[in-house]
């Protein structure tokens, strides 16, 4: 019962971020809202991995949280250099 | 057992208030610096409290080590990500909402 209410809070939260990202005024903005609702994305993986008790699904949460990290980096860079292949100190 | 079942019920549920917390704040704070802020902050504590909560679930097993791992690595990478949005929207020329009344 306590992982319904925890997974609704979640779907809640990654609501708002994402009504956030699609409002978002600056670029800056959709990028920290799409943070979130990728760290949540982790949690609501993971909470569905011990609720349903197959704990090999926490595989996939440990996987999405590198790929979110590095996702948002590369986003990052990209909007500020506009390409992928400067070094960022000569710009 | 219900004591440790209690704890995680705690931690689960002061976790998803902190989610939910974090999403008004995105939403009712005016500019990007302070949305930075309220977003930064729950993240990190919600993703913290929700993991522990979990790991309290599963007990001593390989699962409570992967969650552990989520842990470090969530707490490590959130904040940094936070400075890196900061740092990349300072250099970008996004500049901070002033109230003009006190910024003299």
């Amino acid at each position: 019962m306590i992982f319904s209410v925890a997974t609704f809070a979640i779907l809640i939260t990654i609501a708002l971020a994402l009504a956030r990202a699609f409002m978002g005024p600056t670029v800056y903005d959709r990028i920290l809202a799409i943070n979130m609702v990728g760290t949540k994305t982790v949690l609501l993986i993971a909470a569905f991995a011990v609720l349903s008790g197959r704990t090999d699904m926490l595989d996939i949460a440990v996987t999405y949280a590198l790929i979110n990290f590095i996702g948002v980096v590369a986003v990052l860079k990209f909007v500020e250099q506009g390409n992928f292949y400067t070094s960022g100190e000569d710009s | 057992m219900v004591f440790i079942e209690i704890t995680s019920w705690i931690f689960i549920a002061s976790g998803g208030l902190l989610g939910i917390a974090g999403g008004i704040g995105i939403h009712r704070f005016p500019d990007f610096y302070t949305r930075l802020h309220a977003s930064g902050i729950t993240d990190t504590m919600c993703a913290a409290a929700f993991l522990i909560g979990l790991g309290l679930q599963t007990g001593m097993s390989i699962a409570s080590l992967k969650l552990l791992l989520i842990f470090i690595f969530l707490f490590f990478s959130n904040p940094t990500a936070t400075h890196a949005l900061a740092n990349a929207a300072s250099l970008g020329g996004l500049k901070p909402e002033l109230d003009e009344d006190h910024s003299e």
